[in-house]
Formats: structure tokens, sequence, C-alpha cells
């Protein structure tokens, strides 16, 4: 590859990687949010058992 | 307990949809860029950055006055959601401000093979502007959460507004423009391939920014309430 | 009018205040000093040239500016001590003056402990490196304008702050590079009007934005 070339590969690398590294980190936080609302259902769960 | 965006229409949230629309438009963003737009005879490839570099700044600029935006409405309104709301957005400005830095300066290696210059206006201005919107983050993590961290960071992000017009006339008066003045005041100096590329860029990222402006938002609301909803079961 | 009369009482508190006690400005007079002579150690020494003395001197214009924001920092992170330590603030918010006038007062103070700063830091950088022109002490005076205005606001905000010492310099530095773009253009242009102008834009827009939100800063 031309250094061109490398440049224009490497500025949208760089865009890439950031969206996904975004991404990523929104999945981390949806599976802690997922987490949580199993916990308090369990917690909901005990407070009202006849209500299955 | 704040309005969110969970139950407000019927309908769900509008992110997915805005997902697939930025996905699609970014698609085809790319298809033009790679494969439609026309070579540029003075810097080759390299060239091609811009059609991201600018859409992307124009972008964080975007979102650093959603933000402003937001924050006056707080102060004004006094609704609790708008701090949420101009947070994510100055949240996004600063992801997509490093994003200019960081393809301002691939770009400045590639056409003039340094990978800083301070007689670049743009990323100058860039600098000081990510500098102002760091801070911000380290001010509202250090203030307890409540209407003072609230009522604080708005006016801060109301600061950094009127900074971007500032910043950009102290950073002209103080040196010379190199940077390619693709956009001068006759028009567009590049062919209506090129444009027609640039705008279907900027549409595409504006899109993306959105999408990921609504998906942090929803993220964020989604914890709140399942917080309040721990402690009104743990009571 | 008693928004003004409320304002000349709360500068001049300040102001007894510092002339009893007479700990801050002491410090920062003998800060932007100490500051300067070490500037004088850091610049590697110059050949004997004139051509390179020329040289040295518009460079050494941008010290200048350096020392004074870095004590301005120092000035203001002191600028609420008084009403922290005394419980005051939360007194003066309660009051029935306008919020806006705590702001102009305060910053009032801070504008004269900084021309008394300006009083031995020009001197002594006269004295070190290069004489002083006269745009240069104009320059000073309008950035000295944008200095308390916008350090007075952020300095209050640094109190709600977990981090206060460590984040008013954070705040401050950015929102201060266009005051060293125009003060430094001001002492060494050939068209020092230009950044003069620029400094009257910048103390305008800014004591504009501060008057208007300072309430919010400080209330709940």
């Amino acid at each position: 590859m031309s250094g061109g070339e490398k440049y224009l590969a490497a500025a949208y690398t760089v865009i890439f990687v950031t969206v996904l590294v975004y991404v990523a980190i929104i999945a981390a936080k949806l599976s802690r949010l997922e987490r949580e609302t199993a916990e308090l259902a369990g917690l909901a769960q005990e407070r009202r058992p006849d209500r299955g | 307990m704040s309005t969110s965006s969970l139950n407000r229409s019927g309908f769900g949230s509008p992110v997915p949809l805005l997902a697939v629309l930025a996905s699609g438009l970014v698609g085809i963003a790319l298809a033009l860029v790679f494969f439609v737009a026309p070579e540029d005879a003075d810097q080759g490839l390299s060239q091609k950055i811009f059609y991201f570099h600018v859409p992307i700044a124009l972008t964080a600029y975007a979102c650093f006055g959603w933000g402003a935006f937001k924050a006056l409405l707080l102060l004004w309104r006094k609704e609790e959601r708008y701090d949420l709301e101009s947070y994510v957005a100055v949240h996004q400005g600063t992801i997509f401000g490093a994003l200019t830095l960081a393809t301002g300066s691939i770009w400045a290696k590639a056409s003039w093979g340094h990978w800083w210059l301070w007689s670049e206006n743009q990323l100058v201005l860039f600098l000081v502007l990510f500098l102002f919107y760091s801070a911000y983050f380290m001010l509202r993590f250090s203030i307890e959460e409540g209407p003072r961290r609230a009522n604080i960071s708005a006016v801060y992000a109301l600061f950094g507004i009127a900074l971007v017009p500032v910043s950009f006339l102290a950073i002209r008066l103080a040196e010379n423009v190199i940077h390619p003045t693709v956009f001068t005041r006759e028009g567009p100096q590049m062919t209506g391939t090129m444009f027609f590329t640039f705008c279907v860029a900027w549409v595409a990222i504006s899109a993306l920014a959105y999408a990921l402006y609504r998906l942090e938002l929803l993220g964020k609301r989604l914890d709140s309430n399942l917080r309040e909803l721990r402690e009104a079961l743990s009571s | 009018m008693t928004f003004l009369a409320d304002v000349a009482t709360l500068a001049r508190k300040d102001l007894r205040l510092e002339l009893r006690a007479r700990d801050t400005l002491p410090a920062m007079l003998l800060f932007v000093v100490s500051t300067l002579v070490v500037f004088r150690f850091a610049l590697p020494e110059g050949a004997d040239d004139v051509a390179a003395q020329g040289a040295d001197d518009v460079a050494a214009q941008g010290l200048l500016w350096v020392a004074l924001v870095f004590t301005a920092l120092l000035g203001l992170a002191r600028a609420w001590a008084p009403e922290r330590e005394g419980g005051a603030l939360e007194g003066l918010v309660l009051a029935p003056t306008d919020r806006s006038a705590i702001w102009l007062g305060k910053s009032a103070a801070v504008f004269i402990f900084l021309c008394a700063l300006d009083a031995v830091a020009l001197p002594a950088f006269a004295l070190f490196f290069a004489p002083v022109n006269l745009s240069t002490v104009a320059g000073v005076l309008l950035a000295n304008l944008g200095i308390c205005a916008i350090g007075t606001l952020l300095a209050a905000m640094a109190a709600a702050s977990r981090t206060r010492e460590l984040i008013l310099p954070l705040l401050f530095l950015p929102l201060a590079i266009p005051l060293v773009v125009g003060g430094v253009g001001a002492s060494v242009s050939a068209e020092p009007a230009r950044f003069l102008a620029f400094l009257g834009l910048y103390d305008g827009v800014f004591a504009i934005l501060c008057w208007a939100s300072f309430e919010y800063v400080v209330s709940e």
C-alpha cells in the first residue's frame, strides 16, 4: 500500500474501532442491567409470592 | 419519577429504527466515498479522509450545541430530564471531538507530513474544546448528584458553546490559515460528485450520532428507573 | 440603585478582609516574582547576538502571560474562602439581594487584587526580561476583566465540587486560552488594536454570561 492509502485506512479504522468500542461498552451495560432486572424480579417475587 | 422515553409512546423506543437508518446511511456513504467519488488531483487517495473527518467535526459542534440547548431548557423549565439529555449530548460531542482530533491528525500527517500542526486552526480549536469538555466530566463527577450538579453542569455547557466562536476568533487572530479551504465564500471547491458524497456522509454521521445519543439516553434512563425500582422494593 | 449599592458593599467587604488578613495578595505577589525568576532560568541562554535578543524579547512576552494566568489561578482558589470558612455563602444567597450582585461584588474585588498584582508583576517583568509597552498594559487590564469575571464564577463552581483546588485550574485554563492569545497578540503584534478589541469582545460575552448564570451556580 502506498503512503496515502495507509493513512486513509488508518483514519477509517480509527472511526470503525471507536464505534465498535462504544457498542461493546453499551453491550456490557445492557448485560449489567439485565442482571439487575433479574435481581429485582426476584425481590418482587419475594414480596408477593402468590402472584406468579 | 422522570418521564422516560420508555413509556411516552406506545410503540417503544425509536432506537432500533434509528440504528438501522444510521447503518444504512453510513453504508451508502462508504460506498460513495470509495467507489463513486473521484480521486483528488492534488492530495490523492488520502483526501478521502475528508469525507468523514469534516462531518465528524460538524457533528461534534452540533452535539455541543444540542447539549447547550438542553442545558438552557433545564435552567429555564427546571425539568429533570433535560439534565440527562444535556449530559449525553456533551458526552457524544466529546467522543466525536476526540475522533475529529484523531482523524484530523491522520489527515495532517498524510497531507503535510506532521502529526500535529499548531497552524491548523480547526485542530487547535478542537483541542481547546476537548480540554474544556473533558473538564465538564471531571466537574460533573466531583459534585453530588442533585439539582446543584444539574445546574452547574448546565451553566458550564452554555459556557462551552460561547467558547466555540470566541476560540475560533482567537485562533484565527493568532495564526495563518493553511487548512485546505474546501468551502470558500464562492461555494464548495469540489466537483458535484464530491459534494454529493460529502453531503451523504454528513447526513450519515449525523444519523449515527443521533442514534448513539438516543441509545445512550435509553440506557441511562433504564439505569435510573431500575435504581428507583430497587429503592421502592427494598423499602 | 440597590443593586450597585450591594455590589459596592460586597466588594468593600472583601477588600477590607484582605487588608486585615493580608494572606492572599502578598502570596500572589511573591508567587509571580518567583515564577518570573524560574522562567529566567528555564530559558536557555541565547547567544550575545542582537537579533537573538530581539527574538528573546518577543518570546518573553508570552512568559509574562503565563505568569499572570497562573498567579491569578492562585488568587482565585482563595476567592470564596472567606465565605466558605464562615458559612457565609448560604447567608448571602438567602439575602434579598440579586444573586448576580454577589458575583459582581466578588469580581470587582478580584479585579482590584489583579491590578495590584500587575503593579508588581509588570515592573518585575520589565526588569528581568524586556520593556513593557502601552498595549501590553492595556491588554493586561482588559484580560483582568475577563479573568475576574469567569474566574469568580468558576471558583464558585469549584467550591461545590469535592476536588475543589484540583478542578479550578482545569475549568479555568481552557477558557483562559483566548485571553492569552489576545494578550500576547496585543503585546507583540504590530496591530495591537485587533487583539485589544478581541479582548473587549471576550470580556463582554463572558461577563454577560456570568452575570446571567451565577444565580444557577449557587442555588439549588
